[in-house]
């Protein structure tokens, strides 16, 4: 009589015995574009099972603020990378700074980003909040701006300030956006 | 592509373990992947995976969690308590399909 071994079956490595990674990201810019990248890595860091804490800080602080996150512009001014969506051609700066060129730019990349179902600021924050990511207010930028806990939206833990984020950040790997 | 067994079939994957195939896969199937990454399946782990296996089928691609929460119409909490810490690729792992492709 023969046996045959059946060899160990292949299971993915789900990493649930690694240790906790955390990633603090660190949210300074109030333009359209420069809210995306953290948000769009936080989404990642929480399904790949990583802690997340995003700090907002400065002009960054549009994203929390109920009063300006769902109005994030994208302007062409200052970004030379600027080109129409499938082309290489370079747009002119000056063009940026005609009226409504903001305006008729943040209209083009809000399109872009929802055709690709990647929802707007303020619903993505809901959904990172939702995720278990940790949102943070910068104190100096709050106090800055006149900021009370009523202008920010609902999901922001505390406003702490920078020694308070230094430490909770202990350990962390730390993403400047 | 290299073959596991998995309850006492011979199935296809990728070098993961994540089946390739999906006409291989069955309930009894996804009951056995699921115990293998330490899940055991309930009717609310069933629905997920349920919509996972008729979105590809419609779609040709694996669902993120942003799309099993918007069109699935189950909330992105419940997702990480029924599949933790990594729910986008054990859902996958658990339907038979591969990893989804899509950033958010």
């Amino acid at each position: 009589m023969t046996t045959t071994e059946a060899a160990p079956a292949i299971v993915p490595d789900f990493g649930d015995e690694a240790e906790d990674r955390k990633i603090c990201f660190i949210c300074s810019k109030g333009n359209l574009d420069m809210a995306y990248p953290a948000l769009i890595m936080a989404n990642g860091a929480l399904t790949e099972g990583v802690e997340v804490d995003i700090f907002f800080t400065f002009w960054g602080m549009d994203m929390i603020n109920k009063g300006t996150w769902d109005k994030l512009q994208f302007s062409m001014l200052g970004n030379t990378a600027m080109h129409m969506p499938g082309s290489t051609k370079h747009i002119p700066q000056g063009l940026g700074g005609l009226p409504g060129m903001t305006g008729y730019a943040t209209k083009m990349l809000k399109k872009q980003i929802a055709d690709l179902d990647v929802p707007e600021v303020p619903e993505f924050l809901q959904m990172l909040h939702d995720m278990g990511a940790r949102l943070w207010a910068c104190k100096m930028s709050v106090d800055m701006m006149g900021l009370t806990e009523d202008d920010m939206f609902e999901g922001v833990e505390a406003v702490i300030n920078v020694n308070e984020f230094v430490e909770l950040s202990d350990g962390a790997q730390v993403i400047f956006v | 592509m290299p073959t596991t067994t998995i309850a006492d079939r011979e199935v296809t994957v990728d070098e993961e373990g994540f089946m390739t195939v999906y006409d291989e896969w069955d309930e009894d199937l996804g009951a056995a992947l699921a115990s293998q990454i330490g899940i055991e399946m309930t009717e609310d782990h069933w629905r997920a995976v349920k919509f996972l296996r008729e979105d590809f089928a419609a779609e040709g691609a694996t669902p993120t969690i942003r799309r099993v929460s918007t069109v699935g119409g189950i909330p992105t909490k419940e997702l990480f308590m029924l599949f933790p810490k990594k729910p986008a690729k054990k859902m996958a792992y658990v339907a038979g399909l591969p990893k989804p492709a899509g950033c958010v």
